[in-house]
């Protein structure tokens, strides 16, 4: 057991307890809440797989932007806690059987299929340096320029979106 | 020393959990959360492959990701406001006519 399987195990039982969390917890202000924590594990995840900058954006923009979207969306609509609906009684059996067979399939072929036997070596001093945010960079603006600019249009789409969506409209 | 298959597991139970909360929650903001978290599911394990292979582009794809996810929260919550302004009410089981 070196010091790096440790932290792994202890923070997978953190990120799926809290994901149950998110998922059980009848008020969704908890449920934000939860995930929250989770977004943070996963980020000191990426850290432990030798990705900085990933683990940064993931704080900053997951557990920042976005969960404080949701948290103001909540609180706007005030629909904390929502009265339990029972109009699909036998919709919680199927969607736990259903989510059972995905999970052991996924696992299954995994395992089975799959056997890699690579190690996730913890990151030597290089990678959690500049150099490797330097080289990221290098190969983010020459091989993925495209997708790049792509991806600032569909930004704007969105923001454009979301303001014709909220505005009253003029009678 | 962690091996890959770990990281791997790890996030099939999390795309399961998110993919439950889909199917059982009635509460479209839960429901949203929950594609969230399988959207980091996905993501971990795009960023542990790129580790073992000693390659940019899982981390550059789960930077896209992480875009397209700020997206479409966006949109979708605008949605959700505006479904609820309209019908004074979030319920996923009330929603089932096209016309506001």
């Amino acid at each position: 057991m070196t010091v790096d399987l440790i932290l792994f195990l202890i923070l997978a039982l953190v990120s799926v307890s809290t994901a149950l969390g998110m998922l059980l917890s009848r008020n969704t202000v908890y449920s934000a809440l939860f995930l929250v924590l989770n977004f943070v594990t996963v980020a000191v995840f990426y850290l432990l797989l030798g990705a900085p900058f990933i683990a940064m954006a993931q704080v900053t923009v997951y557990a920042g932007a976005i969960m404080v979207l949701f948290l103001f969306v909540i609180m706007l609509l005030g629909t904390e806690v929502l009265p339990a609906s029972n109009i699909l009684p036998w919709q919680k059996p199927l969607a736990g059987g259903l989510a059972a067979v995905l999970a052991v399939e996924a696992i299954y072929l995994l395992l089975v299929r799959a056997r890699s036997v690579a190690q996730v070596t913890s990151p030597d001093v290089a990678i959690n340096s500049m150099d490797n945010l330097r080289e990221m960079g290098k190969v983010l603006f020459s091989t993925y320029l495209l997708p790049f600019e792509v991806t600032s249009i569909l930004l704007l789409v969105a923001m454009v979106g979301a303001i014709v969506l909220t505005k009253k409209e003029k009678a | 020393m962690v091996p890959v298959n770990y990281y791997i597991i790890l996030s099939a139970i999390l795309f399961t959990i998110g993919a439950v909360g889909v199917l059982i929650r009635r509460n479209p903001l839960v429901i949203f959360m929950s594609v969230e978290l399988m959207l980091n599911a996905a993501n971990l394990a795009m960023v542990a492959f790129s580790s073992v292979y000693k390659s940019f582009s899982g981390q550059i794809f789960v930077f896209f990701v992480i875009a397209v996810a700020a997206a479409e929260v966006a949109v979708g919550l605008a949605l959700i406001v505006e479904i609820f302004k309209t019908k004074h009410n979030i319920n996923v089981d009330e929603m089932n006519s096209l016309k506001g």
